[in-house]
């Protein structure tokens, strides 16, 4: 029977089905950071639970830790000093791989999960972290789950799962200079709700995805969960073997070859049926930015901000009208008019080496508009030390960006540092709720080229009107 | 885990759509390395007015903190509630607030699978059928709603009654109050025959 991608890695991972609509699921890979893998050790230590194969588990620092040169573990988020000092006793008792503050492979969990060979195309990868789907990149089935279950996979390699529904989501056509994956799903998300794709796990597919590099793939399936989707996932290709060859978990010698040609039926049969289907031209698709507390609400960066007074829907409505007041912002106005206090780019949705080179090649010879507080902070200690010798943080420091170690940082505000209330900064995360990055401050999200050039202008600025620099 | 049988309280109505993870607890409000001590910071953007933990003062707008819902239990709420991050400290700080259950008309899958894990009964009914009990929860006396899980009833004391539909794993485990770790080691033989097998088909997979 012709079967999808997700099929094909759900049935190979099926250890029986419990017959109350979920499936036992084999579990190959548990990644786990300071912030939510200390609750879900500490609370199997309690109760007196083993993890099961501490082996296939690893474990980082990101959410927690300083970002600021010279780091220790102190933080300026209070309480936070614990997270780091019990993650690293919990970790070192269950013999569980961890990644400390200064291991030169430390750095955000979904970006080094795949830049050390950790998530590989066929496996099934979970974290207690909303973003795992960042993984569904390589064509590995990851998701993210809760502390709970997270102690569940930790204890018996497995998760009691229901099934979702299957959505794929046919690309065609090419992107524009300027337009980036994270436009592309910011845009299906906008057209489609924060909700439209739940129950569902999406498969990106079609002659548009292969035009994607492996980084844009990542960003690509990293904010599905801001689309509500269970995961997604894209068929590995040879770009997605070329990416995970001589990484340091990756398989070699006779399990590279067999992995290889297991990795080359990973992909969905012709006749196979999705339960819907999306279609979307990139050619269709402009630089987004948000200008509400939700990533659905979100325009071109040359429209105008929406009037909730067009919407029918009443509940809508309200949080349209809710979110501009939250914003300071006007129905109407154009959203590229708009001044900025700060620019943020990092997260483990743009943070990678090709992000920072985007952003770079628009900073380059250019100094930020006086006023605007813009930090750059890498995914990983692996990313920033590539970006070194690429000399990218000598444009970044020269244009008047703050250059950071390795961390989630100001992607959300844990109470330590974070932009003043009120401040609107232009950033290159995945989520603008209120008070995400700080109580009061508004955040707009945007691809980090975007980022670059409204740090440079002072303002939400179309990167397309700065030439033909990207 | 807490059995959940059947529950009778006050709802609150906090009908917006896409209610995250990040506003029903935010991340500055998770201080320490555990699952208790959330209650106080349950919805802190909306629920205090501004400063820190020490000199907040109560938001007398927000529907928590009007008298006639002091000891509401059951929530509604709007499309996607508990959308966002992973954090299970979202439904932890329900919990200890003395919620029982959220009726939305969906959830964030991870938030709705936490719940079950946990105690706390995520009740999926049609946006009308929210806004119904909504207008009763809005009145001056907002009565009360019972909620039967064996037989997947909503009802209201003003003679609302809506079914819902839950999946027979999450119902089972509810109702027992069921350790889904527990449940799971009962199959440990089957685990360890499918790496077994698994070991042969997918080698690579596995690291040692």
């Amino acid at each position: 029977m012709a079967k999808t991608l997700f099929e094909k890695i759900w049935d190979d991972h099926l250890i029986t089905d419990l017959g109350d609509g979920s499936s036992l699921l084999h579990i190959d890979r548990v990644f786990l950071h300071e912030r939510t893998g200390s609750i879900a050790l500490s609370s199997m230590a309690e109760k007196r639970r083993r993890v099961k194969n501490p082996d296939q588990v690893f474990c980082t620092m990101d959410h927690i830790v300083d970002t600021h040169p010279g780091r220790s573990d102190e933080t300026t988020m209070p309480g936070g000093r614990q997270f780091i000092t019990r993650t690293r006793r919990e970790t070192g008792r269950a013999g569980i791989t961890l990644f400390d503050i200064n291991d030169p492979r430390q750095g955000i969990s979904h970006v080094i999960s795949a830049e050390q060979g950790i998530a590989l195309p066929g496996l099934t990868v979970v974290c207690p972290d909303s973003h795992t789907c960042t993984l569904g990149a390589l064509g590995a089935l990851a998701w993210g789950i809760g502390s709970s279950d997270c102690e569940h996979a930790l204890a018996t390699e497995t998760l009691r799962v229901v099934k979702p529904g299957q959505l794929g989501v046919r690309l065609e056509g090419a992107l524009y200079p300027g337009v980036t994956a994270k436009d592309v799903i910011l845009h299906l998300i906008g057209k489609y709700t924060a909700s439209g794709a739940s129950g569902y796990a999406i498969e990106f597919y079609g002659p548009g995805i292969g035009l994607l590099p492996m980084e844009a793939r990542m960003t690509l399936c990293n904010m599905t969960v801001e689309f509500s989707a269970f995961t997604g996932l894209v068929a590995p290709d040879d770009a997605t073997l070329e990416y995970i060859a001589g990484r340091p978990y990756a398989p070699t010698g006779n399990d590279w070859d067999a992995a290889r040609e297991y990795w080359h039926k990973l992909r969905t049969d012709e006749g196979a049926v999705y339960d819907k289907k999306l279609d979307l031209d990139l050619a269709q698709v402009d630089p987004g930015v948000t200008w509400g507390t939700s990533p659905q609400h979100v325009i071109g960066v040359s429209d105008v901000v929406p009037d909730p007074k067009e919407e029918p829907d009443t509940t809508t409505r309200n949080g349209m009208e809710r979110a501009l007041d939250y914003m300071g912002l006007k129905a109407g106005a154009a959203i590229a008019s708009i001044p900025v206090d700060a620019a943020f780019i990092g997260s483990c949705t743009n943070s990678r080496l090709s992000d920072l080179r985007a952003a770079a090649a628009i900073l380059e010879g250019n100094r930020i508009a006086t006023g605007v507080k813009a930090i750059c902070v890498p995914g990983s200690t692996q990313v920033k030390l590539a970006a070194e010798q690429e000399g990218l943080h000598k444009i970044f420091l020269d244009a008047g960006f703050e250059w950071r170690e390795s961390g989630c940082s100001l992607c959300f505000y844990a109470g330590g540092e974070g932009f003043p209330a009120g401040a609107r900064v232009i950033t290159s995360t995945n989520r603008n709720f209120e008070g995400r990055q700080g109580p009061g401050v508004r955040s707009h999200l945007a691809s980090p080229a975007t980022v670059a050039a409204s740090a440079l202008k002072g303002r939400i600025t179309d990167v397309r009107d700065l030439g033909s620099r990207t | 885990m807490k059995p959940f049988v059947t529950h009778e309280g006050v709802a609150a109505p906090l009908i917006r759509s896409n209610i995250d993870t990040d506003t029903i607890i935010p991340s500055r409000e998770m201080r320490h390395v555990s699952k208790q001590g959330l209650g106080e910071g349950l919805f802190a953007g909306w629920r205090y007015l501004k400063g820190d933990q020490e000199t907040r003062s109560i938001n007398p707008d927000f529907v928590l903190n009007k008298p006639q819902y002091a000891g509401a239990s059951v929530l509604l709420a709007g499309r996607n509630f508990g959308c966002g991050s992973s954090r299970e400290h979202a439904v932890w700080a329900l919990l200890e607030y003395g919620f029982r259950a959220v009726i939305a008309p969906d959830f964030g899958s991870i938030f709705y699978q936490n719940a079950m894990r946990n105690g706390l009964l995520p009740v999926r009914l049609p946006e009308s059928s929210i806004n119904a009990l909504g207008i009763d929860a809005g009145a001056p006396d907002p009565g009360r709603i019972t909620i039967d899980l064996q037989n997947t009833t909503v009802s209201s004391d003003t003679g609302r009654q809506f079914r819902f539909n839950i999946e027979p794993i999450y119902k089972e485990m509810l109702l027992q109050g069921l350790d889904a770790i527990e449940m799971t080691l009962k199959h440990q033989e089957l685990i360890e025959e499918f790496q077994t097998a698994d070991r042969q088909r997918r080698g690579w997979a596995y690291l040692r």
